[in-house]
């Protein structure tokens, strides 16, 4: 199988999308993906898997129900094991899909363009899988609803002073304002696929979500400007929610959490594994799809560099988190670094390294970039990494504390490992279906592209 | 009203299609300067210089999402200064009630949420969507609207708008095609 495009000589590959194509021509291949009444194999082979998962997941979750916590192996001294580990790391993918769409595009970067739609979903379930790690973590979840302030019986309030009520509000209006984001872009694009559909039940479906947009040069006048501000407010938004996330560790006392380089280094980190994660999903769909033209080498060059750019940022962090606490020179500090290098989890800590630091230092180089091969294989060993981070971070800081008649070990359980590997069916059953019936890619912004690009030349 | 008094039908207005955005604009213009003003042009996707030469003066999206933000923080600190310190007070080592500093956070995410939201219905209400019916969805060529066609609409409720003279200023614009549309017996929509 070959993944990158023979017809393309050296030097050749810097457009964002193929010269040769038309408003029709654009409409229609992106159109097909979603409204073809055949289903590539690759894609039933996906689901498949992902459905498998799924299962697993769900099965997880109840016997979660039925048997408690204890299925899992928090217990003293580690009471956020697993789960909220894979909580922290499904939340910081879903930062590239609100970088992509909203900051990429308040900078006017054209290469976002094919692929914002597929980021922005990616977020969606991201944060989907995110959400429900915290609910399940509850231990009876039915109750979830006790975190939000509403007025009730026992006269109580949420303390808004702990960090914890800070994420309730943190992800569920991240949650909101990426569906908002999203849709509000999907809208002309639903318009456009219920007047390609043929069959009238389509029709009626997507006439149904399209609302009854009909281009009108007021209605865009207005859409264009709520997009800009959606975009304008999503970009403090996606900055504040892994802040927000790490301020659950950065204000506690616990050594290794308590340090003010958190909120940056997690930020960098999310949007570093986000990217990954893109890296990881478009390089099979574009395969599968064969969208060479719309999502050019350009991209994974580009993207390649912002992997680099974050990922030397998350070592930064590293680098600043070992030097404060050998500078600072408090005991507990310097005990959890020396512990981190050569503890009981140092393997971990050293493979974290050779993941988000080591393997990256290929990226300085376009030929790696534009390899995409090599691409696949470096983003799934970050997509790796970063979960190792948050492993170092919540679990290995949780085991050494101050006293050490509480430190521990820490084991996870067989349905740690199910829900964990659980939760990537939910997510690959929930974008395959978005990619099998909704615009993976905006009709709308690539036709866009296209006027600009002609009106340039 | 004329013309629909001498052909018994009522007209939603006459609707020309054109196969090139920039071509759009410029008609579109040209209408505007003819001195039509109920009009409107219809894309697939947004064209810059469109709404300058439908004469749209700005919108009240940004007012809405700036208000809504206001409100979404205001009422998110509120919320939080009044459980903090009249519902349910918790006296932690005589520390003030009001530790506006911690609120910040949730007011800022209120904020966010209350704009998106707001802003989002807004945009809705506005564009006076959703409209599942509209007449010019019974035009077969329109379909195209959505996918790689252009067209510029001149309403029915336009002061200047005759059908004969009207239609004979479309023709003169070089358009692909011309159409009657017309106003469906009990649903009438005017724009």
């Amino acid at each position: 199988m070959q993944l990158t495009q023979p017809q393309d000589p050296p030097g050749q590959s810097d457009y964002v999308l193929k010269p040769g194509h038309s408003y029709t021509s654009i409409g229609t291949k992106i159109a097909k993906i979603a409204l073809d009444v055949r289903t590539p194999f690759g894609w039933v082979v996906g689901f498949g898997v992902g459905a498998i998962l799924l299962t697993m997941y769900l099965i997880s979750v109840g016997v979660l129900f039925a048997r408690g916590i204890g299925v899992w192996g928090n217990n003293a001294p580690v009471f956020w094991g697993i789960p909220i580990v894979t909580f922290v790391w499904w939340i910081g993918i879903g930062h590239a899909g609100t970088l992509i769409s909203a900051i990429l595009f308040l900078l006017r970067q054209e290469w976002r363009t094919s692929i914002n739609r597929f980021a922005e979903a990616m977020t969606l379930f991201a944060v989907a899988c995110a959400g429900m790690y915290p609910i399940l973590h509850m231990g009876r979840p039915w109750l979830f609803y006790w975190i939000m302030p509403y007025p009730n019986t026992f006269a109580m309030w949420p303390q808004f002073r702990s960090a914890l009520a800070w994420d309730v509000f943190a992800i569920s209006t991240y949650a909101t304002v990426s569906a908002l984001f999203w849709f509000v872009g999907l809208i002309p694009d639903l318009a456009g696929f219920r007047d390609r559909a043929k069959h009238p039940l389509l029709k009626f479906g997507y006439g149904i979500l399209a609302m009854g947009w009909r281009g009108s040069a007021r209605h865009w006048d207005r859409h264009q400007t709520l997009y800009l501000l959606l975009a304008a407010i999503a970009t403090p938004l996606v900055v504040s929610v892994h802040t927000v996330v790490s301020f659950d560790f950065a204000i506690s006392q616990m050594p290794g959490w308590h340090t003010t380089v958190l909120p940056p280094y997690f930020v960098a980190g999310a949007v570093f594994s986000g990217f990954a994660m893109v890296v990881t999903l478009m390089i099979p769909i574009r395969k599968l799809y064969k969208l060479e033209d719309m999502i050019t080498l350009h991209h994974f060059d580009m993207m390649g560099k912002v992997l680099l750019a974050t990922g030397l940022i998350v070592a930064y962090g590293y680098t600043t988190e070992f030097f404060t606490a050998y500078y600072g020179g408090n005991i507990y500090e310097v005990d959890m670094m020396n512990y981190r290098l050569g503890g009981a989890y140092a393997p971990f800590i050293w493979l974290l390294f050779a993941c988000n630091i080591f393997s990256i230092q290929f990226l300085w180089f376009k030929r790696i970039r534009t390899n995409l091969w090599v691409m696949f294989v470096i983003s799934l060993i970050i997509n790796t990494g970063m979960w190792l981070e948050r492993f170092m971070i919540v679990v290995i800081s949780l085991t050494h504390d101050f006293l050490p008649a509480s430190w521990g070990l820490f084991q996870a359980t067989a349905w740690d490992m199910s829900l964990m590997f659980g939760s990537l069916g939910l997510f690959l059953v929930l974008l395959l279906l978005f990619v099998r019936t909704l615009p993976m890619i905006s009709v709308f912004e690539m036709q866009e592209l296209i006027h600009t690009q002609e009106s340039h030349h | 009203m004329s013309a629909a008094h001498a052909t018994g039908k009522e007209y939603f207005g006459l609707l020309a299609e054109f196969s090139d955005p920039d071509e759009l604009v410029a008609r579109t213009r040209q209408a505007y300067e003819a001195g039509y003003r109920h009009m409107d042009a219809y894309a697939p996707f947004p064209i810059h210089g469109l709404s300058d030469a439908l004469g749209i003066k700005g919108n009240l999206v940004p007012l809405i999402v700036g208000m809504a933000a206001l409100f979404g923080g205001v009422g998110g600190f509120l919320l939080q200064y009044w459980t903090s310190v009249f519902a349910y007070p918790l006296n932690i080592a005589g520390r003030p009630l009001n530790t506006w500093p911690a609120f910040m956070v949730i007011t800022f995410e209120t904020a966010v949420l209350s704009a998106g939201i707001l802003g989002v219905v807004g945009m809705l209400a506005l564009n006076n969507l959703p409209q599942p019916y509209h007449p010019l969805f019974r035009i077969p060529q329109f379909q195209a609207a959505s996918t790689d066609k252009f067209f510029l609409c001149i309403f029915e409720t336009d002061p200047r708008f005759d059908l004969e003279k009207t239609r004979a200023f479309l023709e003169g614009l070089g358009p692909d095609s011309i159409t009657e549309v017309e106003q469906d017996e009990t649903t009438k929509v005017y724009d």
